[in-house]
C-alpha cells in the first residue's frame, strides 16, 4: 500500500490519508465576475493527468494538516512532498 | 457462419478444424467514414450500430491493445437499469432491452441471465431512499418492487442474521430483469457482428496524436500510420483525459482504479445479484460458480489497473457483513480496471469542444451495463450530428449550466 | 481400511511412529505424521484423487504442493467446511475427512464421467457458439449446477483472523536451499530478518532430493540451518506463510495458516489464519522454480506426475509412486528423480529424452544399467483410468513430426514427466519488474526490477543447488549490506555442481482428434489454443480467456508456461515475443477472512454511542444506526408497540415536557479576530449581523451550491463561535473547515476545534420547559424576556459549566443545555428526576422526527437530495442581502439553479386527513398518471396535535402552485392531495417563542 513521508509527522501508510484533489486549483472570484465557464472549469475540469500530478493529500488520522505530493499515476511512485505553504513543486514531465 | 448447435455438432465431426475467423485483422486504410478510438464494448458497439442502423460502413475501430482488454473484460458483470431520474432509466433501460435481444441480434451466446438484483437497505432512512427509488422506477417505466425483509431472506438465505450485524437487512428494491452477462461474450459478439458488417477493428494501434486542419479534427496518428476521418468518436473510458489532452481540451473527468475480485468456483449459492446500500459491497455467482465481488474505488487518481490492500481488505469486510459464512472461501483472482468518474456519475455523449470530435465517457464504475445503449446512442449522434432523444441530458454542457443527473446522491450508491 | 501398500518400508521425513486415520469420499485409511493427505493417499494405492472440471475425467495426482491441479477435496463439514483445497497443501491429522468435489458419488466412481463421451461437442468457448435458442436462460440453471467445484458453506465462520505489521530489514520469501542461504547471510551480517515459507517444514525441494550439502544430507544442513537462524536475536522465521502479493511502496502481504488449523475441532475461538503486512527495506526473492508438464496424447491420466513431485513422494513421505516407472524429459533435472526412484525399488523401464544429445547425465544413466532413448518424445499414454503403458517415437529433426520409425511400447504404471522448470517470478513482476525470456534456461526469467528487490535461485532460473546455495548467499550479503548491516557472514554454503541443461519441447507431434492437455483441472487441450488461433483470438489475454487456460484454482501454475509455448509456436513468433497475461494478486488463493482480519461483527465500522447510551439501554432503548451513531429510536415500555411508544413521546413534547440525548450533533468551536468573516465564507446566511448571545440558524452548501449541512450557529464572543452542525455532518463539516483554512484561507486569523464529543447535549423541550429547568437551580435568568428564542446563556449548572441555546427541533419551547460530556448522565437523572410530577419523558429519534416534520423543519438529507438550494428550500430571499462571497455562490446562478420549475420544499396534505401517505410515494399531476414526477413525498406522519396526517415533499415549482390538487402515487395505487405550506404546526411560531 501507499507509503507518504508527512512533512510534519514522517513516513506513515496509506489509510491515515485522505486524497483531496489536483493543485493549484485556485477559487476564482467575486462570484459576480466570474463567467459560467470559468466557475465549471473550477468546479469540474480537471487535468487528469496519466503519468506525474501535483496533488494535496490530507493527513486525516494524525497531524491532520494538507501538504502537496507529486505522483506518478501510473506507477504510483511518490516524487515528492512538500508543505501546502511551499512553492508549487516542479513537475517535469 | 451462423453459430448454432448443429453448426457445433457438424464442427465436431470435423475436429473443428473449419471454424472461420471470428474477425478479420485488417491493414488499416487511410481513409474512414468514421473512427472510433476505443476497442472496448461501448467502441465495439458503436461501430456494430453504425453499420447496422444507419448503413455506415467504412468504419474503423482503433484499439491499442487486444479488443475488449481494457474495462469490459475486467468489470464485476451486472447489468440493470434501476436508475432514479427519467433520463438515466431511458438510456440504461434501452441498454437492457438491447441486452435481452443481443445474443439472437449478434448470433453470439453473451450468457445474459436476468436473475434479478436485490439493493439491500439496512435502516428506515435506506427504505425510504428505496421506496422513493421504487416508485421513481415504475413511473420511469421500468421494473422495480420493494421486498421486505422476509421476501429478501427468501431470495438471499445466506445473508447475516438480523440481531447480531452491524448492519441488519431491512428490506431491498428488486429488479427482476436485471442481472450479469458475459464480459468477454459481449465485446466478442459485437467485434465478430461489426465485422460481418465491414468494420475495420484494428488492433494494437494507439492514437498518438490528432490531425488538424485548421478549427477541425481530420484524421490521426497512430502506431499503425496515419488514417483519416471527418469524424471520430472516443470511447476510451479511464484514458478519455489522455485523449482529450492530446485534441486540445479537458474533461470534467478523474481516473480512478476499481478493484474487484473473484472466489474459488463453487456450487450455486448465490441466487441473484445483491448490492448493499451500507457497506457498496456488490457480488454475484458467475455460471463458473465463481462468486464476483466489487466495491469501492481506491480514492486516488491512477491508471496503474491496480489498487492497494486497504480497499480490499475493506470490501471484503463489507462482504462478511453481509454474508458471514462466505468467510473461509478463498480469493483466486484479483485486478482493477481505470475507470472515468465524473461528478453526477452519469455518463458523457456529446460532441466535442473540438469539430470533428465525438465523446462517449464518464460512465465510471457503470459502462458495462450501458454498453449497447451507449453504443447505440453513440452511433446516433455520430451518423447524425445530433444527439439521440434519449441521450439529450448527456451532454458537456450540463456541467457549465448545472444541469447535472445526479444519480450518486439520488441512489446513495455512486455508480 | 486399507493398508499403505505403496509405503517404503524406512526412509521419509515422515513419523511412524504417530499413524493417523483419515478418511476419503467415505473410505478409510491411514497415514502418518508428516505426511499430506496426497502422500497418504498415494501410499495407499489411491490414483483418482479428482474429476476434471469440464469433462469429469478422472485426474491423479500430478504435483506435491501448491502446483496440484488435480487433487482438489472439500474438508470438514458445517462450520469447519473448507472448500476447494488441494490435497497436496492439507498436513494431514487425525479424523481428518475430506472428499472430493464436483464428482458424485465419488472421485472413484463419478456418475458425470459420461460428460467425456460428449467432449467434441464442447470445445473451448462452445457455450458462446450455441445456446442461443430459445435462450441462454433455459440451459443455465443446469449449467450453473454442474459448475462449480467445491461446496460454499451455509453458516457463519466460527475462527477468527488476525491481523500484524512487521518492519524488517531484509525480508526473504522462500526457505529453500537459496532462502536459507540469504537468509543466514543476512542474519549473520547483522540485519533485522524475516524468512517466510508457505510450507510447514523449511528446505523446500530439499526435503524431497538426495542432495549432499556441505558433505552432508541436505536435511540435515537444513535443520542445522533452522537451529542457526531462530537462535538469531533479530530474525524471525514463520512457517505455513505464503507471501501472496506484492503491492505499491514495497509492500508484501503474508498469510499464515496458525497451527491449531490443522485439526478439527480445536479451533473454536482461536486464530485460524494470519495477515501480515511487511515493510521490508530489502527484499529477497527465492520463491524457486515449478517444474512443467510435457504436452502429448492422453497425458492426463492418472499416473502421469512430475518427475520432481515423484521424487518428492519417495524422499519425503517415503511413498511409491509407481512399481514399474518410466521418466519422460526434456531436461537434465528428472534423471536425479529417476534415480531416486530406482534406490528405492522401482523398476526403471526406461528414461526418455527429447534431446538428441543429452550429456553426461544420460552418460552416467547408461552406464547404470538405465535403457535411455534419446531423441525420443512421448506418442501417447494407454490407460484411461490408470497408466498402462506409454509409446515412444524418435522426433524427426525439427521435432515437428516423428520419423518413420516404429513406435515402442513401454509397459509402465507411472510416468514421470519433465518439460522444463519455470521460475515463480509473480511477486517479482507484481513489484513491477520485467520479464525476459532466457533461452538457455527455457523460462522467463526476471529481469529489470526496483531497486529493493533481488530475485536469486532457481526464481532467477538458475536451477542447481550449488548455484542457489551461491546466489542466495550473494543476495543476502548484499541486501544486508544495503541497510548498513557490516557484520562479516563468513563463506556461503558449498554443494557440487550440477547439471541443468533443458531444451524447450512445446508439445508431442499429435494424431488428428488426439486430445493433449495444457491445463488438467479446467480440461483445455492443444486442440482448443488450436481453435482460439483459427478464430484469430491470437493474444495471450484474448487465449486465456477463450480457453480458460490458466483460471483454475491452480492459477495455471503448470500450465501457464506450457501454453505459452504452444501459442508462441501456433503463432510462428518467439515466446519472450508474446509477453504474458499480467501477474496479480493472490499468488496461492487467500481466504477471505484473513483479509477481513479483526473487521468483521461489532468491529466492522464500530457504532459511536453517546455518553448516556448505557442508560438508554437500560431502560428500554430500542436502538438504530444513525448516522453511525448508536441511538434509541424509541422507548418500549412493557406491551407497547413502536407506534404507540412514539405517539406517547410526541404528547409529551407536545403537553408537557420531553428529554432528548442531541449528543451527537456536532459542536465545533470557531475563535479568532476573523471567525465571524470566515463562517460568513461558509454559510448561506449572514453571519456578520449576529450578535453577541445570539442564535441564528443556518445552511452551508457546497461549492456546486447545494445544501449539504444545517444548524445553528452560536456567537458566544465577539470572535468566539459554536457551530451546530447535524451529527452526520460533524466530521464532513469540520474537515472543510480545516481544508479552507489551511489551504484556501491562511491568511485568515482563526482556529477551529471539533469537541463533538467533548460536550453532552440534552434538549428539554415541552410547554413545561422552563418550568424544569427553573428546579435546576441556575443562576441564569429564564424568563421569556431574559432569555429569548434563539440566544444563548452560559453558566454553572449544579457546580457544572454549562452552554443554553434556546433552540430545538420539536417546535415547542425548548432549551439545548450543553454540558461536558461526563457530565450529561448525572443531568439527564436529575432532570428525570426534577420533572417526574411534570410528566417528563425522553423521546428517541422516531418521535423527534416526527415532532420537527409536524412543524415543518427541514431535515437535510431526508427533505433534500443531492441537488437542492437554497431558493428550493424558500431561502431565496436572503441572497440579495448578503453581499459577501460564500462557498457555492456562484453556483446559486447558474442556468439550472434559476429554473422555473425546480423542485420545491411544500407540505402535502392528503384530501383523507386519515392517510398518511408513504415517504417516497411520489407526486404525479393526475389520478393514474404513470410517467413523469413531479417531486416526492419526503417526511410524513400522523399528527394528533395538528389533528390530521401532515407531509412534507419536494415538488416541481411547488411554492407557486400552493393549493393545487395533485395525486400522490405509491406502489401501483395513487391518492389524491394538495400542495401546501409545511408549517403544519404552530405556524406563527408562538409555542416556540415562549
Amino acid at each position: 500500500m501507499l507509503q507518504f513521508e508527512c512533512p510534519y509527522c514522517g513516513r506513515r501508510d496509506e489509510p491515515e490519508f485522505r486524497w483531496g484533489g489536483e493543485v493549484p486549483l485556485v477559487r476564482p472570484g467575486p462570484p459576480q465576475l466570474v463567467s459560467e465557464g470559468d466557475w465549471a472549469a473550477y468546479l469540474f475540469f480537471r487535468d487528469n493527468p496519466k503519468g506525474l500530478v501535483r496533488e494535496r493529500w490530507l493527513h486525516a488520522l494524525g497531524c491532520r494538516q494538507w501538504f502537496v505530493v507529486v505522483r506518478n499515476t501510473v506507477t504510483h511512485e511518490i516524487c515528492s512532498t512538500s508543505r501546502i505553504s511551499d512553492p508549487t513543486p516542479e513537475v517535469r514531465a | 457462419m451462423r453459430f448454432s448447435a448443429f453448426a457445433l455438432a457438424r464442427n465436431a465431426l470435423t475436429f473443428h478444424e473449419q471454424w472461420p475467423k471470428l474477425w478479420r485483422s485488417p491493414r488499416p486504410q487511410s481513409k474512414y467514414d468514421v473512427i472510433v478510438v476505443g476497442g472496448g464494448g461501448h467502441g465495439l458497439a458503436t461501430a456494430y450500430y453504425l453499420a447496422r442502423e444507419h448503413g455506415i460502413r467504412r468504419v474503423a475501430v482503433l484499439e491499442k491493445g487486444w479488443l475488449g482488454g481494457g474495462n469490459t473484460g475486467r468489470n464485476t458483470t451486472i447489468v440493470r437499469s434501476n436508475y432514479f431520474y427519467p433520463e438515466s432509466a431511458g438510456l440504461y433501460d434501452l441498454s437492457l432491452r438491447l441486452y435481452e435481444g443481443l445474443s439472437r441480434q449478434l448470433g453470439f451466446n453473451v450468457m445474459l441471465s436476468q436473475r434479478g438484483m436485490i439493493t439491500l437497505g439496512h435502516s428506515t432512512h435506506q427504505l425510504e431512499m428505496l421506496s422513493r427509488w421504487a416508485n421513481a422506477l415504475n413511473l420511469n417505466g421500468v421494473d422495480g418492487e420493494l421486498l421486505t425483509e422476509a421476501q429478501v431472506r427468501e431470495w438471499l438465505p445466506l445473508l447475516n442474521e438480523s440481531t447480531t450485524a452491524r448492519y441488519p437487512v431491512r428490506g431491498g428494491l428488486l429488479q427482476r430483469r436485471a442481472g450479469i452477462a458475459r464480459h468477454d461474450a459481449v465485446a466478442w459478439g459485437y467485434a465478430r457482428a461489426a465485422d460481418a458488417l465491414g468494420v475495420d477493428i484494428i488492433q494494437n494501434c494507439e492514437v498518438t496524436a490528432f490531425l488538424r486542419d485548421r478549427d477541425r479534427i481530420v484524421g490521426v496518428e497512430t502506431t499503425q500510420g496515419i488514417i483519416r476521418a471527418p469524424k471520430i468518436g472516443l470511447a476510451v473510458a479511464g484514458h478519455s483525459s489522455v485523449l482529450a489532452g492530446k485534441a486540445g481540451f479537458r474533461l470534467p473527468v478523474t481516473s480512478y482504479a476499481l478493484q474487484a475480485f473473484v472466489t474459488e468456483p463453487v456450487k450455486p449459492v448465490l441466487k441473484c445479484v445483491a448490492l448493499s446500500m451500507a457497506t457498496g459491497v456488490y457480488l454475484s455467482q458467475s455460471d463458473k460458480g465463481e462468486l464476483v465481488v466489487g466495491g469501492a474505488l481506491d480514492l486516488y487518481p491512477s491508471y496503474a489497473q491496480r489498487g492497494n490492500l486497504p480497499t480490499l481488505q475493506g470490501v471484503v469486510a463489507g462482504l462478511m457483513e453481509l454474508f458471514p459464512c462466505f468467510s473461509r472461501l478463498r480469493m483466486l483472482r484479483q485486478w482493477a480496471g481505470v475507470v472515468d468518474v465524473v461528478h453526477d456519475s452519469s455518463p458523457i455523449i456529446d460532441a466535442a469542444p473540438v469539430k470533428g470530435v465525438y465523446l462517449n465517457c464518464g460512465w465510471g464504475t457503470g459502462g458495462f451495463k450501458a454498453i449497447p445503449g451507449g453504443g447505440f446512442v453513440f452511433a446516433h449522434l455520430l451518423a447524425t450530428g445530433r444527439p439521440h432523444s434519449l441521450a439529450t441530458g448527456f451532454t458537456l454542457k450540463r456541467f457549465t449550466s448545472g444541469a447535472l443527473i445526479d444519480e450518486a446522491s439520488a441512489a446513495g450508491i455512486s455508480h | 481400511m486399507s493398508a499403505q501398500l505403496f509405503r517404503l518400508p524406512s526412509g521419509g521425513r515422515i513419523n511412524r511412529s504417530r499413524p493417523l486415520s483419515f478418511t476419503f469420499d467415505g473410505t478409510r485409511y491411514v497415514g502418518f505424521v508428516g505426511d499430506t493427505l496426497a502422500s497418504a493417499l498415494l501410499a495407499s494405492g489411491v490414483r483418482i484423487v479428482g474429476r476434471s472440471f469440464k469433462l469429469h475425467r478422472p485426474r491423479g495426482l500430478v504435483g506435491v504442493w501448491c502446483e496440484e491441479p488435480n487433487a482438489v477435496v472439500q474438508l470438514g463439514e458445517g462450520a469447519k467446511l473448507v472448500s476447494n483445497i488441494k490435497a497436496t497443501q492439507i498436513e494431514l491429522f487425525d479424523g481428518l475427512h475430506a472428499r472430493s468435489v464436483n464428482c458424485w458419488p465419488s472421485a472413484h466412481f463419478d456418475l458425470f464421467g459420461v460428460a467425456q463421451f460428449l467432449s467434441r461437442f464442447m470445445p473451448a468457448g462452445f457455450y458462446y457458439k450455441t445456446f442461443l435458442w430459445p435462450s441462454w436462460g433455459w440451459f443455465e440453471p443446469l449449467i450453473r449446477r454442474a459448475a462449480g467445484l467445491g461446496i460454499a458453506p451455509t453458516v457463519p465462520d466460527p475462527d477468527r483472523y488476525e491481523e500484524r505489521y512487521e518492519h524488517c530489514d531484509v525480508l526473504v520469501v522462500g526457505a529453500g536451499a537459496a532462502g536459507l542461504s540469504a537468509a543466514l547471510a543476512a542474519t549473520r551480517s547483522g540485519s533485522r530478518v524475516l524468512l517466510v515459507d508457505d510450507r510447514g517444514v523449511l528446505g523446500g525441494s530439499l526435503q524431497g532430493e538426495d542432495a549432499l550439502i556441505e558433505d552432508r544430507a541436505a536435511h540435515d544442513w537444513v535443520t542445522d540451518a533452522e537451529a542457526e537462524l531462530r537462535a538469531g536475536p533479530r530474525t524471525r522465521v514463520l512457517t505455513r506463510t505464503t507471501a501472496f502479493g506484492f503491492y505499491d511502496h514495497g509492500l508484501v502481504a503474508l498469510c499464515e495458516r496458525t497451527a491449531p488449523a490443522l485439526t478439527d475441532g480445536s479451533t473454536l475461538g482461536a486464530v485460524r489464519e494470519r495477515l501480515w503486512q511487511v515493510r521490508a527495506r530489502q527484499v529477497v526473492l527465492t520463491t524457486g522454480a515449478i517444474e512443467r508438464p510435457l504436452v502429448f496424447a492422453n497425458n492426463d491420466v492418472p499416473g502421469v506426475m512430475l518427475a520432481s513431485a515423484a521424487m518428492s513422494y519417495a524422499v519425503q513421505y517415503a511413498v511409491r509412486p509407481g512399481e514399474r516407472v518410466v521418466v519422460v524429459t526434456s531436461c537434465d533435472s528428472a534423471y536425479e528423480a529417476a534415480e531416486a526412484l530406482r534406490v528405492r525399488g522401482a523398476a526403471l523401464v526406461a528414461i526418455v529424452d527429447t534431446r538428441v544429445e543429452p550429456g553426461s547425465v544420460a552418460v552416467a544413466a547408461k552406464t547404470a544399467g538405465t535403457q535411455v532413448l534419446t531423441g525420443h518424445a512421448p506418442v501417447r499414454v494407454l490407460g484411461s483410468r490408470a497408466v498402462q503403458a506409454l509409446e515412444v517415437r524418435p522426433l524427426a529433426d525439427d521435432g515437428r513430426a516423428w520419423r518413420s520409425d516404429p513406435v515402442t511400447r513401454l509397459e509402465c504404471d507411472l510416468v514421470c514427466v519433465s518439460g522444463g522448470w519455470t521460475p515463480t517470478v509473480h511477486l517479482f513482476s507484481q513489484a513491477g519488474g520485467r520479464l525476459r525470456y532466457a533461452s538457455d534456461a527455457v523460462a522467463l526469467v526476471p529481469d529489470a526490477g526496483p531497486s529493493t528487490v533481488q530475485c536469486a535461485g532457481a526464481s532467477a532460473g538458475r536451477f542447481s543447488i550449488h548455484q542457489c546455495l551461491r546466489d542466495g548467499f550473494a543476495a543476502g550479503r548484499e541486501a544486508a549490506q544495503r541497510v548498513g548491516a557490516v557484520a562479516d557472514c563468513g563463506r556461503e554454503p558449498l554443494a557440487a555442481g550440477a547439471s541443468t541443461q533443458v531444451s524447450p519441447f512445446w508439445g508431442s507431434p499429435r494424431a488428428r482428434g488426439a486430445k493433449a492437455w495444457i491445463d488438467f483441472q479446467n480440461d483445455v487441450t492443444t486442440a482448443d489454443l488450436e481453435l482460439a488461433v483459427r478464430e484469430n483470438l491470437c493474444s495471450v489475454e484474448h487465449v486465456k480467456r477463450y480457453t480458460t487456460t490458466g483460471m483454475a484454482v491452480d492459477q495455471g501454475k503448470t500450465s501457464n508456461m506450457n501454453a505459452l509455448g504452444v501459442l508462441a509456436k501456433l503463432n510462428g513468433v518467439e515466446i519472450g515475443r508474446l509477453g504474458t497475461t499480467t501477474f496479480r494478486p493472490p499468488y496461492d488463493p487467500v481466504t477471505l477472512g484473513t483479509l477481513a482480519g479483526r473487521r468483521v461483527r461489532e468491529f466492522y465500522h464500530p457504532l459511536r454511542r453517546t455518553a448516556i447510551d448505557a442508560w438508554h439501554a437500560a431502560h428500554g432503548g430500542v436502538f438504530e444506526d444513525f448516522g453511525g451513531w448508536r441511538r434509541p429510536a424509541w422507548y418500549t415500555r412493557s406491551g407497547d408497540t413502536r407506534e404507540a411508544s412514539t405517539r406517547n413521546e410526541k404528547r409529551a413534547a407536545r403537553d408537557a415536557v420531553s428529554l432528548f440525548d442531541g449528543s451527537p450533533l456536532g459542536k465545533i468551536e470557531v475563535r479568532g479576530p476573523d471567525a465571524a468573516i470566515f463562517l460568513n465564507r461558509l454559510y448561506y446566511n449572514n453571519i456578520r449581523t449576529l450578535g453577541v448571545g445570539r442564535v441564528r440558524y443556518g445552511v452551508m452548501l457546497n461549492e456546486h451550491g447545494t445544501i449539504i449541512d444545517d444548524g445553528v450557529c452560536i456567537r458566544l464572543a465577539e470572535d468566539h463561535f459554536l457551530v451546530s452542525t447535524t451529527s452526520g455532518g460533524a466530521s464532513r463539516i469540520f474537515a472543510t473547515f480545516e481544508d479552507l483554512i489551511q489551504c484556501e484561507w491562511p491568511d485568515l486569523r482563526v482556529l477551529v476545534t471539533n469537541v463533538t464529543s467533548a460536550w453532552g447535549n440534552v434538549a428539554v423541550a415541552g410547554p413545561r420547559a422552563r418550568e424544569l429547568m427553573q428546579r435546576l437551580g441556575m443562576d441564569i435568568d429564564l424568563s421569556s424576556g431574559a432569555f429569548p428564542h434563539f440566544t444563548v446563556r452560559c453558566g454553572l449548572v449544579q457546580g457544572v459549566p454549562a452552554r443554553i441555546a434556546r433552540v430545538g427541533f420539536t417546535g415547542e419551547l425548548s432549551f439545548e443545555v450543553n454540558v461536558p460530556a461526563g457530565c450529561t448522565l448525572a443531568l439527564w437523572e436529575t432532570l428525570l428526576k426534577l420533572g417526574s410530577d411534570l410528566g417528563v419523558a425522553p423521546i428517541g429519534i422516531d418521535a423527534l422526527q416526527e415532532l420537527r416534520t409536524e412543524k415543518g423543519f427541514l431535515h437535510v438529507g431526508t427533505d433534500t437530495d443531492g441537488c437542492t438550494l437554497p431558493a428550493d428550500v424558500g431561502m431565496g430571499d436572503m441572497l440579495a442581502k448578503k453581499g459577501d462571497d460564500f462557498i457555492g455562490r456562484r453556483s446559486l446562478t447558474r442556468a439550472d439553479a434559476l429554473r422555473e420549475d425546480r423542485l420545491q420544499f411544500v407540505g402535502v396534505a392528503a384530501e383523507d386527513p386519515q392517510v398518511v401517505l408513504p415517504v417516497g410515494a411520489h407526486v404525479v399531476p393526475h389520478h393514474k398518471s404513470r410517467s413523469g414526477s413531479h417531486g416526492y413525498v419526503t417526511s410524513s406522519c400522523a399528527s394528533e396535535a395538528v389533528g390530521r396526517s401532515v407531509a412534507l415533499g419536494l415538488v416541481r415549482a411547488g411554492r407557486q402552485r400552493l393549493n393545487e390538487t395533485i395525486h400522490v402515487y405509491a406502489s401501483g395505487r395513487d391518492w389524491p392531495a394538495r400542495i401546501v405550506s409545511p408549517a403544519w404546526y404552530d405556524p406563527n411560531g408562538e409555542r416556540l417563542r415562549a
